[in-house]
């Protein structure tokens, strides 16, 4: 990797940070619009209504200072991962979100590679047999998953393989009350996963494979393809070598746009699942009207997005040599 | 001797709900060994047709329909997909018009040059690396050993071309295909090219299938020449023979199209106060430039100053990146220079906003390049002419009698303001862009290469249309040309640029027969086929009759 | 013209524009015609489809009718879907083509603010959105709206980018017409095709997005949708798996028949299809 390359990942980290400081500030006055006095709210869980304790509140949290001022604060906090308390389980969101966050990783990630892997070879074998039955096949199977919400397929998916064939556990991520350890727990983590991960996963393999599919139709008809044909390469080899490699730059590109949008998804398969992740935490949240932890989850959700597309970008790096001129 | 490929009664159909049936029809001609076999013709004439079918490359949707290519005592119209892959690259080879773009943007060169070997020899790594190095210094790369890592980005058009024409000769083939291979490459870089493929035909004894729309190119290269009309052949023969001596009255007509490279005498203008002056014009570009690296500057215009008169067409000529385009752009202010003076008449017009400006966009108008682009396909010719002109004030239905009245001008039927862009063929088109431009009664008329996306036939009817509409309307013409042969014939006086300099400006005839600068001798001498149609001062095109054209394309 | 020719002919596209047009009518006139609350108990809950002709698709958990519930649903996710996707048109074509049209630091400055829009993950957003605004449709449509604009705004920019610098655009630029004409009159008319296909989507998009939010229970409580449905029958679905299987169905069948629409309307508007060029 040269320094050119370099420069250009370290101007995407850059970007990365004001973007999530950005989305920092944004957070801060979503907080402050949210119904009710944060002061009221919480001395509403602690039981006590009188103006003394409310105004030691608001002294304890800062909420008599000037906006800016508050800003500020919330913001050198952030930067020293402190993301404030919940209002109702009275433990840091940061603490809460960090036990969360593997969980969520775990899936995601899983989904992420999934979709990718299975998505990349449904386009490459539609176009290979562009409009050809194998074709149609892929491409209405995708179209259905694409029309199909994630959270109703996650129901069905868990009453079929789980409650009615009983195959695959259909509810939490590990089993309760049976403790394991070793490679028997990696396994029972593995089939807890096997169905969020799919479920999950199935609505960007759509998206995937029909990106590829309509990549590698438009690669396919470019000069060099035609060069390499005129050097009489088998057709096999000129999928591989020559229009594969091109057809993933877009690929790549919306995977990582993607990427947010699998975040997002994760919280209706968390909640379908029972899934301990941030997603889950999220719909917690929702429900107690825990707006401080609401936040910082999306804050955190955020932050993977941008790490997401960090990782597409330096991979974008590596496969294309053209980067290093643009700017 | 023997031919090397027999080209018999081949005959390729065309999907239905196309504009013919055949894309070509009963095409017989040879290739003999050693030869240059050029086959010329009009965009839409089939003459890249039986190249494709010789290397597979026809779409899956057009089929050899009969007839046969006989090489090696095998048909390959007929031949199995495996065995013709053998010949592929390997005893045939192909290179392209595009260089741009028909090299793969991911692979290294070294790799690309290797993969012939690759699929055809069973040389390792080590010598497949050493034989596309030596292929390189063969085909004149500079800076070999650093060419091998590049990729396809970091090299020119004219490099890429070269590294085309490594690959395709990778194994000696006996036959090198050539579609329109310099098309894409200005003149000096085409004639490089062209002498380079002559060398190594020469050197190798290779027979090479050259196919071009340019006579001048034909003229500089070919042994004999097949003409293609619509799928037709019309003529075969010798390249002279055909040349100076053509039998088929397509062939005539298309040779008649291209201007001669010389330029007629021209009456020295009596008007001595310019209608625009150009002094010290400068305009730079940077391009790129983000937070760590630094901008790229490149002087599009550098102190560039010439004045143009009332009555004379003024060529701009050079070759892509010498800043004509951009001088001509700054001067109907669709871009800014950065100092200088832009003066119409007598005023500047160079810091204008966009209101002061109105009152002089009437005086000076422009033809564009592309017929197809330069017409919004959302609007009815009517319209597009009219546009203008209610722009500046004039009432809707008075634009439009005018606009019909300038359909007369420029010889369309007034029955076409009512119809859409798409209805018309290029040169059709062409004559809208110029009519649009005339609506607004201009004294100066900038042509930006108004004639170079046109076929030649074409070409000569709106040359001539252009000469006919500055003498009746007194148009002072600037016109920006990268084709010298029709800068010769069409500018009374012309402007050479290079890299944003004006290099040299004179009488159109005195720099034509004696360039003072080293440039002008370079580009003047790359022109192909220089010493052919350079005494033909009888035959200039605005004698030959304008072409009747067809009343619509489809109604 | 030749627009509607062409799509007319895609089979599939007309199977598309039929479901929907069901929908729609559904949509339209379903509450008028079908006698009957989405939230009155009618009958006892639990109520299999096919057992009682007056309610022909059962009860749910409260012995409310789920057809009436399906009928009342069709109507707020059309009309969300619909009304989302426009006010994502109207924020992100005019920002789209100021960026693209004038470039520079309008651009730079305009597509950095569509890039924060487009990191942040659409849909959790959309949840903090609801949540802090209170659930309603005015909020969940304008919450889905919010998220839907960026890829509107980068298209039109894309667009624009590249029809500004054709060269009938610059002839309109000598003839000297305004920026605001050359902008509605030369550019926006031929960068509508792609806009057109994309809003398509975009509509099925947002009805997911809808079901979605009111699956977590953020949907408006005085509104009977398919998400809400699906969401309240989630804890009982082994015990009464259609309530859960029909809603969904509807949803994916509108969303289906609007990609197919939107795959249709691609074809038929795809330049390189459409005769851009003669012949």
């Amino acid at each position: 990797m040269n320094l050119q390359t370099l420069l250009y990942i370290g101007g995407r980290l850059i970007k990365g940070v004001i973007i999530l400081l950005i989305i920092a500030v944004f957070n801060f006055f979503l907080i402050r619009a949210a119904p009710g006095d944060p002061a009221k709210v919480m001395a509403g869980e602690a039981g006590a209504t009188d103006e003394v304790f409310l105004q030691q509140l608001r002294e304890q949290f800062g909420l008599d200072q000037p906006l800016y001022y508050q800003l500020w604060v919330y913001i050198s906090n952030l930067l020293h991962f402190d993301m404030g308390m919940s209002y109702r389980q009275n433990i840091p969101v940061f603490d809460l979100i960090m036990d969360r966050l593997p969980a969520t990783l775990l899936l995601t990630g899983t989904a992420f590679l999934l979709s990718i892997a299975l998505g990349v070879l449904a386009g490459v074998i539609a176009s290979v047999n562009y409009k050809k039955w194998v074709d149609s096949l892929i491409t209405i199977l995708s179209l259905i998953f694409y029309a199909t919400p994630l959270f109703w397929l996650a129901i069905m998916a868990s009453l079929f393989f789980s409650v009615y064939l009983g195959w695959l556990p259909g509810f939490g991520m590990e089993t309760v009350g049976v403790e394991l350890s070793g490679w028997d727990r990696v396994i029972d983590i593995a089939l807890h996963l096997v169905l969020p991960a799919t479920t999950l996963g199935l609505f960007f393999t759509a998206v995937y494979a029909r990106m590829t599919r309509t990549s590698m139709i438009e690669t396919s008809r470019l000069d060099f393809v035609k060069t390499a044909i005129a050097k009489g390469m088998t057709p096999s080899r000129v999928t591989r070598k020559h229009v594969l490699r091109n057809a993933l730059l877009p690929v790549i590109t919306l995977a990582g746009i993607q990427a947010g949008q699998l975040i997002g998804g994760a919280v209706l398969t968390e909640t379908v699942f029972a899934w301990p992740g941030i997603g889950r935490l999220m719909f917690e949240a929702l429900f107690q009207r825990d707006y401080n932890l609401l936040l910082g989850v999306f804050f955190i959700s955020s932050a993977m997005v941008v790490l997401f597309n960090l990782i597409t970008d330096v991979i974008y790096c590596v496969v294309d040599p053209r980067i290093e001129l643009s700017k | 001797m023997k031919p090397l490929l027999q080209v018999e009664d081949l005959t390729i159909r065309l999907p239905k709900g196309g504009d013919r049936e055949f894309a070509i029809q009963k095409v017989n001609y040879n290739l003999m060994p050693g030869e240059i076999l050029c086959v010329v013709g009009e965009s839409g004439s089939g003459k890249s047709m039986t190249a494709n079918a010789i290397m597979g490359l026809l779409p899956k949707t057009i089929q050899v329909d009969a007839g046969t290519i006989i090489f090696d005592g095998v048909d390959l119209a007929s031949l199995e997909e495996r065995r013709a892959r053998e010949l592929r690259g390997n005893r045939i080879s192909m290179i392209f018009q595009e260089p741009m773009t028909a090299l793969n943007p991911l692979m290294r060169v070294a790799d690309q040059i290797g993969e012939v070997f690759l699929i055809h020899t069973n040389m390792n790594a080590k010598q497949r690396d050493e034989r596309a190095l030596a292929l390189l210094v063969d085909v004149g790369l500079p800076d070999p050993e650093k060419m091998m890592k590049a990729y396809p980005h970091q090299l020119s058009g004219g490099q890429r071309q070269r590294v085309m024409i490594a690959m395709a000769l990778a194994l000696e083939p006996a036959i090198l295909i050539a579609d329109e291979p310099t098309t894409a490459l200005d003149v000096t870089t085409q004639a490089q090219i062209l002498k380079l493929i002559k060398e190594l035909q020469e050197k190798h004894n290779t027979a090479v299938m050259f196919i071009t729309h340019d006579f001048g190119v034909v003229a500089e290269i070919a042994d004999r020449v097949v003409v293609m009309e619509k799928g037709q052949m019309v003529e075969i023969g010798g390249s002279d023979d055909v040349l100076n001596n053509p039998q088929h009255e397509y062939t005539k007509k298309l040779i008649a199209a291209v201007p001669p490279l010389v330029a007629p005498h021209r009456e020295a203008l009596l008007e001595v106060t310019p209608v625009l002056t150009v002094n010290n014009l400068c305009k730079t570009y940077s391009t790129g430039g983000g937070w760590f690296s630094k901008a790229r500057v490149v002087k599009a215009a550098d102190d560039v100053t010439f004045t143009l008169h009332r009555g004379e067409t003024l060529g701009l000529v050079g070759e892509s990146g010498s800043g004509k385009s951009t001088v001509s752009r700054c001067v109907v202010r669709l871009l800014d220079s950065d100092s200088g003076e832009i003066l119409i008449g007598e005023d500047a017009i160079q810091d204008l906003n966009t209101a002061e400006l109105a009152p002089y966009r009437k005086r000076i108008q422009m033809v564009f390049q592309d017929p197809f682009a330069s017409l919004n396909p959302r609007k009815t010719i009517g319209q597009i002419i009219a546009d203008g002109p209610i722009a500046q004030g004039m009432e809707p239905a008075k634009a439009l009698a005018k606009a019909a009245e300038l359909l007369d001008l420029v010889e369309l039927p007034r029955a076409a303001l009512d119809r859409y862009p798409h209805e018309f063929s290029g040169g059709q088109r062409q004559r809208v862009g110029i009519a649009r431009a005339l609506a607004h009664d201009p004294e100066i008329l900038v042509a930006d290469e108004a004639i170079s996306a046109l076929d030649v036939s074409v070409q000569a009817q709106i040359l001539d249309l252009l000469d006919t509409l500055k003498v009746r309307l007194n148009l002072a013409i600037l016109f920006v040309v990268h084709d010298l042969r029709v800068a010769a014939q069409v500018c009374d006086r012309v402007i050479v640029m290079q890299k944003g300099k004006v290099v040299e400006m004179g009488v159109t005839k005195t720099v034509f027969e004696a360039p003072s600068h080293e440039y002008t001798k370079s580009l003047i001498d790359s022109i192909p086929g220089a010493s052919w149609r350079s005494d033909l001062p009888d035959h200039i095109p605005q004698e030959g009759q304008p072409e009747k054209q067809p009343a619509m394309s489809s109604v | 013209m030749n627009i509607i020719k062409t799509l007319s002919q895609n089979k599939v596209a007309m199977v598309g524009f039929f479901v929907l047009a069901i929908f729609c009518l559904i949509a339209a006139f379903g509450p008028l015609l079908y006698d009957g609350s989405p939230w009155k108990m009618v009958q006892r809950p639990f109520l299999p489809p096919f057992e009682n002709s007056n309610y022909l698709l059962g009860t749910d958990t409260l012995g409310r009718d789920v057809l009436a519930g399906l009928i009342y649903g069709t109507r707020i996710s059309l009309l969300v879907g619909l009304v989302s996707t426009l006010i994502a048109l109207l924020i992100g074509i005019p920002l789209g083509a100021y960026a693209g049209y004038f470039g520079g630091w309008v651009d730079e400055l305009l597509m950095r603010f569509t890039e924060i829009f487009q990191t942040v993950p659409s849909f959790a957003l959309a949840i903090v959105i609801v949540a802090i605004f209170e659930p309603s449709v005015y909020s969940i449509t304008s919450a889905i709206a919010i998220v839907s604009w960026p890829p509107v705004a980068r298209l039109v920019r894309g667009e624009f980018m590249s029809l500004r610098s054709q060269e009938y655009v610059l002839a309109a630029k000598l003839n000297g017409q305004t920026h605001r004409n050359i902008i509605m009159r030369e550019i926006l008319p031929n960068s509508l095709s792609p806009i057109i296909v994309l809003a398509s989507l975009m509509v099925a998009t947002a009805i997911l997005l809808e079901s979605s939010l009111s699956f977590l229970g953020l949907g408006d409580p005085e509104i009977m949708s398919w998400g809400y449905m699906i969401g309240a029958a989630k804890t009982v679905v082994r015990q009464a798996w259609w309530l859960s299987f029909i809603p969904g169905l509807a949803i994916a069948l509108t969303v289906l028949s609007l990609n197919l629409l939107g795959e249709g309307l691609n074809e038929a508007l795809n330049p390189k299809m459409s005769g851009k060029r003669e012949n």
